[in-house]
């Protein structure tokens, strides 16, 4: 079978993980093995969802972000901010603060992501109603959905609104921006705050798209340290840059869960967070079990993007400053006191002709072989393992549970002697030594765990 | 390779358990997705059926290479006029039933559209026998 290999942002420090079995244990798509004492993981399966960061208690999970001096590469460093960044400050630090301070510490030109709000939902109207056959059409907000999608529901890839995010109308956005004020496309950077992994890995392999339309990505608790330090150590006398004012007050809540679902026109859609409520519901779909729906928002994490791993402070606080944003907002809006045609709506056309990815293709991390005949013998082999193995899923084989094991038997990966039930039988049966069941364990766990614990003084 | 499933009286809490167990089944064996989607419907149309008319019953999967054979045997009361329960909006189903969103009439239509082979026994008063097969 043809091995693909995805960029994954979530990385194992193999010096800081102590081999514990909680990542393995918490992995929805059960792409985690404990082996020689460290947390390893199955590229194919991984989907970037970042349960595993996190529950590890040793930090030994991290997510690989680009070099911050990167943006000095460019003369135009465009930072893309989104809502959930602002949220991450107290109330009383104002937006056009936090732009002031990003200018300072070395972005040339802000845009706010959810600026393409309104095209975005566009998009997805011409989309739906293009593609009416494939409801309920699932949106592709956030990118460890469509990744969870591919691996593991590849029968509803179509169902998939095949169109760019917003954080990619507003990169078009920016650049067409600056190019029209006569800025060389060379010279442009954008950059993207990122509130999670998955959107990472989005940016460096795009699901349908050759390329990104993004040239970097800065992890927001990175940035929100940065900002922070600036904010405290700041001169109040500084010259505050007066915020964009090109987001609507709708468009400021998209990230959060209910975001795209309350800007749907249809008739009946659902908003489902957290990523194993979204796989127990797409079960269903899958079954046909759920009629009549026309659009679903899915998200991987719970509350949307203010439970993204890479947010600072508690999601309900972010969720809660981002609606009262958009509730002052509103009453503005209300009050007639801010623009509401924005500048972005110029680029409108530009922007929705550019709107389509390419079609998103499944790549099942079920299958076990590609021939029916090899696959139907290793099925057959991995229910006569399974029928041996003790059903405690105690996690000592470096597998998440009995069945997980089973299947890495069947598929090489594993052996059955590395299941701690069995060994005890085979030494009891006297075909296996204590040596050789010790040297098993030490193969999974690393030999630190199998010292001399018991006459330690 | 073979497999059995019990369906039990008036668990519409648990429609579509067996479904779902073939469905994850066949998509380890690389089944074409759309095949896939026309066993789970045919299935769980069955085990609904099962719930619904019969007192629970019994699947037995058999797959090879070359496809699925599916059969749901149950003691319940029998089909009265087996062309007539082939059509689409026809329904015995009581009001208690309806009033959960099912017996609208599309079990065994939707069943006959998803399948190769479809073949019915059934003996009033002794029960229903019902063998599906789609060919991969």
């Amino acid at each position: 079978m043809a091995i693909t290999y995805f960029y994954h942002a979530l990385k194992i420090d193999r010096k800081r993980c102590i081999g514990c079995s909680h990542c393995m244990k918490n992995c929805p798509t059960e792409a985690i093995r404990v082996r020689d004492g460290v947390a390893t993981i199955y590229e194919n399966r991984c989907i970037d969802c970042g349960e595993c960061y996190k529950v590890c208690p040793s930090g030994a999970i991290y997510v690989a972000q680009d070099d911050f001096e990167r943006i000095y590469d460019f003369k135009r460093r465009v930072i893309l901010v989104p809502s959930v960044f602002l949220g991450q400050f107290a109330e009383d630090v104002k937006a056009s603060l936090v732009y002031t301070i990003l200018l300072k510490i070395g972005f040339t030109d802000i845009f706010e992501v959810e600026a393409a709000a309104p095209v975005y939902s566009s998009a997805k109207t011409f989309y739906g109603n293009i593609h009416k056959a494939n409801k309920p059409l699932i949106s592709t907000f956030c990118p460890a959905v469509v990744r969870l999608i591919q691996v593991k529901f590849p029968s509803l890839v179509d169902n998939l609104i095949a169109i760019k995010a917003p954080v990619d109308f507003t990169a078009m956005y920016a650049r067409k921006s600056l190019m029209d004020s006569g800025v060389k496309e060379e010279d442009i950077g954008i950059f993207y705050i990122t509130p999670c992994a998955a959107k990472i890995a989005a940016v460096k392999t795009p699901v349908g798209e050759n390329k990104s339309l993004v040239n970097g990505v800065i992890n927001m608790d990175f940035l929100f340290n940065k900002v922070s330090k600036e904010l405290k150590q700041r001169d109040k006398s500084m010259p505050v840059r007066v915020a964009a004012n090109d987001v609507t007050s709708d468009g400021l809540m998209l990230s959060l869960t209910n975001g795209e679902k309350r800007m749907a026109l249809c008739k009946k859609s659902y908003a489902i967070d957290e990523i194993r409520n979204v796989s127990e519901f797409l079960e269903k779909v899958e079954n046909d079990e759920i009629e009549g729906v026309d659009f679903l928002e899915l998200r991987a994490c719970d509350q949307g993007c203010p439970g993204g791993i890479l947010t600072c402070g508690n999601r309900f606080i972010i969720r809660e400053r981002i609606m009262q944003r958009a509730r002052k907002l509103s009453e503005r809006e209300r009050n007639g006191e801010v623009e509401k045609q924005k500048e972005i709506s110029k680029e409108k056309d530009f922007l929705l002709e550019r709107m389509n990815v390419g079609r998103i293709l499944p790549r099942s991390m079920m299958v076990l072989d590609e021939n029916i005949s090899v696959a139907l013998q290793k099925l057959g082999k991995i229910r006569e393992i399974e029928s041996r193995l003790p059903q405690t899923d105690c996690c000592v084989c470096g597998a998440p549970t009995c069945h997980a094991l089973a299947e890495d038997i069947a598929m090489d990966k594993a052996q059955l002697s590395d299941c701690v039930f069995i060994q005890r039988n085979l030494e009891a049966r006297k075909s296996m030594t204590t040596e050789n069941a010790i040297e098993a364990m030490q193969k999974i766990w690393g030999k630190d765990k199998l010292k001399d614990y018991i006459y330690k003084k | 390779m073979h497999f059995e499933y019990t369906i039990l009286d008036n668990d519409f809490a648990n429609a579509g358990a067996a479904s779902s167990s073939i469905k994850k089944i066949l998509k380890q064996l690389n089944i074409d997705a759309k095949k896939i989607k026309r066993v789970v419907i045919a299935v769980y149309e069955a085990e609904v059926n099962a719930i619904a008319h019969a007192n629970g019953g019994t699947i037995y999967v058999d797959i090879d290479d070359k496809g699925i054979e599916v059969t749901i045997k149950d003691s319940g009361p029998g089909i009265a006029d087996l062309d007539l329960a082939m059509q689409v909006g026809y329904s015995t189903a009581s009001q208690k039933v309806r009033e959960m969103g099912f017996g609208a009439g599309m079990g065994l239509p939707n069943i006959k559209n998803n399948v190769d082979l479809l073949d019915i026994k059934t003996e009033v008063g002794v029960g229903t026998q019902i063998k599906m097969v789609v060919n991969f």
